[in-house]
């Protein structure tokens, strides 16, 4: 094929590259139209940019109730199955011979218990554990379709229409803090009970929490229980070195919880 | 896809050792997740075969050329079912390719995929056979005269200066192609080294031992099948082609296995707080797989053949089976090494106070069956592109056994 | 300059894909499946849309004022109304009709109160089996205001864990008293009224220096033994591991 040939079929080609051309630009005005007020807000009245939503608990307090895990089994719809947890409670027990010995009560809630000997134990409490909801999250940067993002004030969530359901994202997270729901077959994990948070309430965790062990506040307000909890309290979250900056935060946390 | 919860989970939580958080009791990443890495690892490594032939000019392994093409190409087709399979929303797999998240090391696999298959190996396959193609479609009578003339895109030109062109392109592309293999193969080292939630997938040394134990896997694939075909075709092999391959194949079962003794080494010997659980990882779940099968079986007894059959100066009937033991025991030990670097991952909790079982169900999506099932395919794949575009040239003069 | 034909038949080809490719990426397919900021906040509408189950502890108070402030006084003034009687949005949304979950049974309660070595130290604790068995405990303790019949006289009754630990060891015919003074607030507002521990070393001498009475006690010279250190801050008096 010669020159003019290869002109003369470049020409055919110009009038599906002008169609697409074309529908590019369509597509940026609307995207330019969209992307502004797209975000929106999900209730009348509520800003999420004015918002930064953390948790602090307290483990002094927590009693290992287990009040919290199945409050949120319930408001939650989370699968009843003792192998699904958005939220669960671990008993430490640190015991005189140096080693640790950990348990999960939320699987077992009515269940006995390890180590109850005051003899062997040095020292033993309770750590309720949750989705941390990073500022860095592991798990937002690994999801290959973009179904899990971080929402303006602070929440993790999942987009269960869009995930694939490939579980990267549980491989991702270092807290253990997501599971597999066979239901929608997509990844899930806590929200903070984002659709109670945005309506003024607190997560069902730290409504139902006898001793108050449980938290929630917006980091931006002035005066909101999470920030006296972080101006009262040493500070310490899971896995530090992991830099996925968790926005749940531990007083009295011990060396021995992972 | 699953509807309901698995079956077996309850059985697993009697199964702990030790303490893990409760929602690691489900093993997320099943045997469909070995055997892609696995699949993928053999279209790198046949594909780093053949491009010894044109970019480093190895003329002996020239008969395993056009095989090792055709290996790779099956194993291509094959490699992206067990993803599939593997996913909650199968339906939903296209949104990777159209709205890929690019922060994610997983949202590459559409565009590797995708340029790999097309860019690089059906272009330089269809480049390769174009002439053979073409003198097909002239000799066999219809319907594989249509075919031969589709695949070879109806072209006709089979003139000294078409074919040198041919010749030219296929180095251009093998050259393009070496990294586009490490890349195919290297991106899913890395989807496994950057977790960094998991000690065991975490290191940098990741996408390089995933490569290299897919080239040693790929070059001993290619000598399997290239004793096998020829055997089956009653053609006369060639000795000196299979020795040389057989030395390549050396060489890289050391690399692969000075940098997994590396890995080993420098983690003991670093110590950080992971290495207890792993210990005990390696000691209770994985010590028939690990030290038996990856290890021993895997790397050092076909280390030990192959010495065996350069130094000894065997004969050529003793040195073909020393091959193809060896190249048996090291597709049992790449096998065994992706089953360790991804079931083993999942084996102790991110707590590193426990461990859990893998339970790998027969039938069902993701089990045994569809694993043989998936396995086998590339090999019947192989078998009709064996037929349909023979490694034998147009004109060529048969093949001197050494 | 004629090209060679190959070139032309994999240029015509790869023109083919980039075409399909182009026109399903950007033509068949609406701009919004690619956007981000629509696919979130969708996901946000849909997670806002979710029902609520838990009311929240103020929903109660507009109709039970009553037992609001009678809780608002008491050691339960800390406890939601829904961690004991379930979630009640339903019940708040339409009273009359759906009535929450109240609970009577003896097995409520030990689900907090039960003993349990990991609690906190001060938590009040009981035995189920032997507190008051087969008696509802709603029978002696009104939930809202759940002060016991009668002053526990017992340290044990919140300080389950170390009555336990003391029990076992050296010092279990020891009364608390014997080292601590607790006034009667510290059994009314436990944490602003707190019991006093020995500040001296020979406090302790009293039973373990040298030469006095008490025979069973293991002696030390108090002159020198352990620096200039309260004897309680080497050893814990709980659990004393002089003796096995």
């Amino acid at each position: 094929m010669n020159k003019r040939e290869f002109l003369k079929k470049g020409a055919i080609a110009f009038i599906p590259a002008a169609a697409v051309l074309q529908a590019l630009i369509r597509q940026a005005e609307a995207g330019a139209t969209s992307g502004a007020g797209a975000a929106g807000s999900p209730t009348p009245g509520y800003e999420p940019r004015d918002h930064w939503y953390g948790m602090g608990i307290e483990v002094e307090k927590c009693i290992g109730c287990n009040r919290c895990a199945e409050a949120c089994k319930v408001e939650n719809d989370v699968p009843p199955e003792p192998f699904f947890f958005r939220t669960w409670v671990e008993r430490y027990t640190v015991k005189q011979s140096g080693e640790t010995e950990v348990e999960c009560i939320s699987v077992n809630p009515r269940g006995e218990r390890k180590t109850q000997d005051e003899r062997e134990a040095l020292r033993s409490f309770f750590v309720p554990k949750l989705c941390n909801h990073c500022a860095h999250a592991p798990c937002v940067q690994v999801c290959p379709v973009g179904a899990t993002f971080t929402t303006a004030d602070g929440v993790v969530l999942v987009d269960s229409t869009r995930c694939i359901g490939c579980r990267y994202c549980i491989q991702a997270c270092p807290y253990g803090a997501r599971f597999f729901n066979h239901r929608t077959n997509t990844a899930d994990k806590c929200t903070f009970c984002y659709h109670r948070v945005i309506k003024g309430l607190l997560p069902a965790c730290v409504e139902v929490c006898p001793t108050q062990a449980r938290v929630f506040g917006d980091l931006r307000s002035k005066a909101s229980r999470l920030v006296r909890f972080q101006r009262m309290n040493k500070i310490n979250v899971l896995k530090p070195a992991l830099n996925t900056e968790p926005k749940v935060y531990y007083a009295q946390l011990d060396g021995e919880v992972r | 896809m699953i509807a309901q919860v698995p079956p077996n989970l309850a059985e697993l939580l009697g199964q702990v050792i030790g303490y893990i958080y409760p929602n690691e009791i489900e093993i997320h990443w099943s045997i469909l997740i070995v055997v892609y890495p696995y699949l993928t690892g053999l279209v790198a490594g046949a594909f780093i075969l053949a491009s010894l032939v044109k970019v480093f000019s190895v003329k002996e392994v020239q008969p395993t050329y056009r095989l090792a093409l055709l290996t790779a190409l099956s194993f291509l087709l094959v490699a992206p079912f067990p993803l599939l399979l593997h996913l909650g929303h199968m339906e939903r797999s296209f949104e990777i390719f159209l709205a890929p998240h690019l922060s994610s090391a997983m949202a590459m696999f559409g565009f590797v995929y995708a340029w790999y298959l097309m860019g690089i190996l059906l272009l330089e396959i269809w480049f390769e056979y174009r002439h053979d193609l073409v003198v097909w479609g002239r000799e066999h009578k219809p319907p594989l005269r249509w075919v031969y003339r589709a695949l070879s895109l109806f072209s006709t030109d089979i003139s000294e200066r078409a074919v040198a062109f041919d010749r030219k392109a296929v180095r251009t592309i093998t050259i393009v192609g070496i990294p586009s293999a490490f890349l195919l193969h290297g991106y899913v080292g890395f989807i496994f080294g950057s977790i960094k939630a998991n000690p065991w997938w975490s290191s940098v040394l990741m996408p390089i031992v995933f490569l290299m134990s897919a080239i040693v896997s790929g070059i001993a694939l290619v000598l399997f099948l290239y004793m096998v075909v020829t055997s089956l075709r009653n053609e006369p092999l060639d000795m000196k082609c299979l020795d040389r391959v057989a030395s390549y194949l050396f060489y890289a079962v050391v690399v692969d296995f000075s940098l997994e003794a590396l890995d080993f080494i420098h983690r003991l010997y670093q110590s950080e707080e992971s290495v207890k659980i792993l210990a005990q990882l390696i000691s209770v779940k994985l010590f028939t797989n690990l030290v038996i099968l990856q290890v021993l079986l895997g790397m050092l007894v076909p280390l030990a053949v192959l010495v065996a059959a350069r130094t000894r100066r065997a004969n050529p009937d003793l040195r073909k089976l020393l091959y193809f033991t060896s190249a048996i025991l090291i597709q049992l030990g790449i096998f065994s090494t992706r089953w360790n670097v991804v079931i083993g991952g999942q084996l102790f909790s991110k707590s590193f106070r426990g461990l859990m079982a893998y339970k790998m169900e027969m039938t069902g999506l993701e089990g045994l069956v569809t694993t043989l099932g998936l396995l086998i395919a590339p090999f019947v794949i192989l078998l009709v592109l064996v037929r349909l575009l023979p490694a034998k040239r147009v004109g060529e003069a048969p093949v001197h056994p050494a | 300059m004629k090209l060679p034909e190959q070139v032309t038949r994999i240029v015509a080809v790869l023109a083919l894909i980039v075409a399909l490719v182009l026109l399903v990426r950007f033509v068949l397919i609406p701009p919004a499946y690619f956007s981000t900021t629509v696919h979130e906040s969708a996901t946000v509408r849909r997670e806002v849309a979710r029902p609520v189950n838990f009311a929240g502890a103020v929903a109660c108070q507009d109709c039970h004022a009553e037992e609001w402030d009678r809780k608002a006084q008491g050691y339960h003034k800390g406890l939601a109304c829904e961690a004991c009687h379930g979630p009640s949005a339903r019940h708040a949304e339409d009273p009359m009709s759906v009535k929450p979950f109240a609970p009577r049974d003896r097995k409520f309660c030990p689900v907090c109160h039960a003993y349990d070595a990991a609690r906190p130290t001060g938590f009040p604790q009981i035995n189920p089996e032997s507190h008051n068995p087969l008696k509802p405990c709603i029978t002696c303790h009104n939930p809202h205001d759940p002060v016991p019949p009668e002053t526990p006289k017992e340290c044990a009754a919140c300080h389950a864990q170390i009555a336990r630990t003391v029990a076992l060891s050296a010092h279990a015919l020891l009364p608390c008293a014997t080292c601590h003074t607790a006034s009667k607030e510290h059994r009314i507002a436990p944490r602003s009224a707190l019991p006093s521990k020995p500040q001296t070393r020979e406090f302790c001498g009293q039973c373990h220096a040298g030469g006095t009475a008490n025979p069973d006690a293991p002696k030390v010279e108090l002159a020198s033994h352990g620096g200039g250190y309260l004897c309680w801050q080497c050893h814990y008096p709980h659990l004393p591991e002089g003796r096995p």
